[in-house]
């Protein structure tokens, strides 16, 4: 089956999400779309599923003009999706979910899942995938309950499959499992529309490449181009993927953590006898797959973990005991793994996000009284010192792309006086111009002399940034190793495997 | 000047249209329920001529029970008209300091259920203080209010300090404190301390002429200094919340708790201070109305005074302002009922069915769009979403 766009518009309001897009899929085609955060293809994916209506253009069936109001036309005509966000009931079992929607029941309404269990293996079996019908989701890893929702997409009969970023939320290891998957999808007959902003993971999957920048379709590429020409299609002007590094120059121990341990509420150790340095003008990085403890190692140093033991000194103050306000306010930047949990308020504007550390200081606080105006004074100062894009200060912080957010706490966080910068997964959900930003600052923030301790799943950004790399598997750092080490030893490490 | 206008415009449609829509729908009611009315069903035209008249009588009577009455005006005491007012007001004094006490509590992301606990304690402290000891009359009333103040602000603390050690749920044990309150008042009116000499039924000694609040508008009305206390409660929650780094604490931990603990605000801390807070505002109400209309603690003096409040804060959108109107337009529908049902055929129970569709079509307003088709209805900040994971 083969998919036709042509001349897709759709605005919302003066914005104009879509303008004019053409595009083809042919059949067992793997097409890549590829954009930054905002520039459409979710709006033009929401319409090739009939999640929103387009202003003008056609969509066409096998030359055939279709016309989609909703999911369920979409999936008539065999146009499949999978969200990022899974659209999974995770108390459910995988065969509850793959039926949800098309139960078929016995007279007296009895759920009948005999049939949909043996179509469901049939089909695992013909893709190779390993999958018990009857696991519950919320026990499943991430990239088990995202084959769930391919299968779910394929069993009712799916040729057109669309997957919204679906390596976001994967481990390499499972990215690589689905780009495999992808393979046999497409020798399989199925055309696959990969959205994606990850240029390594477009390169080695797709057959060819659209690129859509503010709503347009600004070029066709190769998959054969360089990651750099693709990123500058990208983001419309030449890209350094590969920031300037100066050398290191490493000076006095900052951070020094000593046979470190964290245990979960039940007494279960999630990070073991941990010991490691970071010095001033250093970046190590914590690399690994995700799950392996490096969330909460990333916590403990802010104390944000409840039971730990051992020694965390910073610049020979130990940090134990303190709370989490004194833990930051001893020189500790700290940019939590995920912006919108943990990092920003979200209906809060951009102004009170940027003094959630500081509101009971001169001087936004005199007293307890809090001064608007001395927030939005320093506001307007750091929106433009971190090239913050928003309409107004007083905005509330959701109203910003996820490079924007992460701006907001950078710049919170970078301007306490600060001797150590504490960054988990700070690119992540990015585009490519704020990873550029956030890759800058932090070696920015080395070269000032500061100690940067880096916590990352994707080995591009550790090998881009770090000095030194200790490589995590459950709970323990395995090695700590200089960054010149390839690429394979470290993937061998963070598979547990140490020579 | 027009942005202030849409804000206006914004928070305060969909209660207005709530507010019409229940009055039409209980209209229905009124009518539907009435001997007289039901009498002539067979005649169409006289059907709907009774049952507007029916009708048109219980809200005429609501309205004359609540804010001006022409039958007690008359000649040049036009004034006493104003009765009914004075009456809403009274009632609605000890329900803007309890809804308060639920409104804050939502704004740092907790529902405190136990205002009727607090406000019993609250009674109990300022009855005790104003029947027991002599001081000169202002500082009495201050000593007695602050005596509610304190001990309804540990009860209050109690619960915060237990859910930020032990995690146990405010809602649970608010719902249990209040059974204590309830209980323990009972008890303790029966105890020498508290029951008046030569009484058997519960009832404690009438508080010293000294620890009364002032009337504000003569002897013939019970208007008391209490609704300036109210209101510059109202104030401080304002105040607090949009002016201190107290408050912004509160605000922040209520809309995302774990930020606010990664950036470095102490969750247990705010979690016991506000429920201090809410106990003592709640504790002030039980105050106000001991010392302003009662000057008696008896056995039910928290009335409904604490459930009522969670409705109130619920439909003021737990901010103070709202929380304000919505206490007065309660004392107005609780007080005008009372004369409605006296001199109509229409029973008081008519006013729960207004209250309860005001909350519901609140509660809904995607109903409330659908009927009156408007767009942009504000509903963003409804507080009742979070509930019992929050």
């Amino acid at each position: 089956m083969s998919l036709e766009l042509k001349g897709i518009t759709k605005s919302f309001g003066a914005l104009v999400a879509n303008d004019g897009i053409d595009l083809s899929v042919n059949r067992g085609e793997i097409h890549a779309i590829l954009g930054e955060n905002g520039a459409g293809k979710s709006t033009l994916m929401n319409i090739v599923y009939g999640l929103l209506q387009p202003d003008s253009g056609e969509i066409r069936v096998d030359g055939k003009v279709v016309t989609i109001h909703e999911p369920s036309d979409a999936l008539a005509v065999g146009i499949g999706m999978v969200h990022q966000h899974f659209m999974l009931i995770p108390v459910f079992t995988v065969l509850e979910n793959i039926v949800l929607g098309h139960e078929s029941t016995s007279k007296i309404g009895k759920l009948k899942l005999s049939e949909a269990r043996e179509k469901l293996l049939a089909l695992a079996a013909d893709f190779g995938f390993e999958i018990d019908p009857d696991a519950y989701i919320e026990n499943l890893p991430v990239g088990v309950q995202q084959r769930v929702e391919i299968l779910k997409a394929l069993i009712y009969d799916a040729k057109v499959l669309i997957l919204d970023e679906p390596t976001a939320v994967l481990t390499p290891q499972e990215t690589d499992e689905l780009i495999e998957v992808m393979k046999r999808l497409r020798s399989q007959g199925t055309s696959i529309i990969f959205i994606s902003h990850k240029l390594r993971e477009v390169k080695a999957v797709s057959d060819r490449i659209t690129v859509i920048r503010r709503g347009k379709v600004v070029a066709s590429a190769d998959p054969s181009s360089s990651q750099e020409e693709l990123a500058s299609l990208m983001v419309g002007r030449p890209v350094n993927l590969m920031p300037d590094k100066k050398r290191p120059n490493p000076g006095a121990p900052i951070l020094e953590v000593k046979d470190l341990v964290v245990l979960d509420p039940s007494g279960r150790p999630l990070v073991s006898d941990v010991s490691f340095t970071v010095h001033a003008g250093e970046v190590l990085a914590i690399a690994g797959v995700q799950g392996n403890g490096q969330s909460e190692l990333a916590e403990a140093v802010v104390n944000l973990q409840a039971h730990i033991r051992g020694s965390i000194e910073l610049g020979g103050v130990q940090l134990i005991g303190k709370s989490v306000h004194d833990s930051l306010h001893e020189g500790i930047a700290y940019v939590p793994e995920s912006r919108e949990l943990d990092g920003l308020i979200g209906s809060f504007s951009i102004a009170e996000n940027l003094i959630l550390d500081t509101h009971r200081e001169a001087p936004y606080a005199k007293g307890i009284t809090l001064s608007p105006k001395a927030v939005a004074t320093r506001a307007e100062v750091q929106v433009k010192e971190f090239d913050i894009r928003a309409q107004s200060i007083q905005d509330p912080v959701t109203s910003l792309s996820g490079g924007n957010k992460q701006k907001v706490v950078l710049a919170r966080e970078l301007s306490r006086p600060v001797k150590l910068l504490v960054a988990s997964q700070p690119t992540r959900g990015l585009d490519v111009g704020s990873i550029e930003f956030v890759h800058e600052r932090i070696l920015a923030e080395r070269d000032a002399g500061r100690a940067v301790l880096l916590f990352s799943t994707e080995l591009d950004e550790v090998t881009a940034l770090a000095d030194r790399i200790a490589v995590m598997y459950a709970g323990k750092i395995l090695a700590i190793v200089d960054a010149t080490v390839s690429r394979e030893e470290l993937g061998l490490l963070m598979a547990g495997v140490k020579k | 000047m027009k942005k202030f206008w849409n804000r206006i415009a914004g928070t305060a449609l969909l209660p207005a249209l709530s507010f019409l829509l229940a009055f039409v729908i209980s209209g229905l009611f009124i009518a539907l329920s009435d001997a007289k009315v039901l009498k002539e069903a067979s005649h169409p035209l006289k059907f709907m001529t009774t049952a507007l008249s029916t009708v048109g009588n219980a809200y005429l009577a609501l309205f004359q029970g609540s804010i001006f009455d022409p039958n007690l005006a008359h000649g040049h005491t036009v004034w006493q008209g104003f009765y009914p007012l004075s009456e809403t007001i009274v009632t609605a004094t000890p329900l803007i300091l309890t809804g308060l006490a639920v409104a804050l509590a939502f704004q740092s992301g907790l529902f405190n259920i136990g205002a009727q606990g607090q406000f019993i304690f609250g009674a109990i402290g300022a009855s005790y203080v104003g029947f027991h000891f002599h001081f000169s009359p202002v500082l009495h009333v201050f000593l007695a209010l602050g005596a509610a103040i304190a001990l309804s602000a540990l009860y209050g603390g109690f619960v915060g300090l237990l859910k930020a050690r032990t995690g146990a749920h405010e809602v649970i044990v608010t719902i249990m404190l209040n059974y204590i309150a309830g209980f323990f008042i009972l008890w303790i009116l029966k105890t020498t301390t508290f029951l008046r000499p030569r009484r058997i039924d519960p009832i404690a000694p009438e508080v010293n002429p000294s620890a009364q609040l002032p009337h504000l508008a003569g002897a013939n009305f019970r208007l008391h200094a209490g609704i300036l206390i109210a209101l510059l409660a109202a104030y401080f929650v304002w105040w607090l919340l949009n002016r201190t780094t107290i408050g912004f604490q509160f605000r922040a931990v209520g809309a995302n708790a774990a930020a606010a603990k990664t950036a470095g605000i102490s969750v247990s801390r705010v979690t016991i201070a506000t429920m201090a807070l809410c106990g003592a505002l709640a504790g002030l109400g039980g105050g106000v109305h001991v010392l302003g209309s009662e000057h008696a603690l008896t056995a039910d003096i928290g009335g409904s005074f604490g459930f009522d409040a969670i409705t109130v804060a619920l439909l003021g959108r737990a901010k103070p302002t709202g929380t304000v109107l919505a206490a007065l337009l309660f004392g107005a529908l609780r007080t005008g009922g009372r004369t409605m049902q006296s001199n109509t055929t229409t029973p008081l129970d008519i006013v729960l069915v207004i209250q309860a569709l005001i909350v519901l079509f609140i509660a809904a307003p995607t109903l409330v769009r659908f009927i009156f088709r408007v767009k942009n209805l504000k509903t963003k900040d409804a507080m009742t979403a979070k509930g019992w994971n929050g």
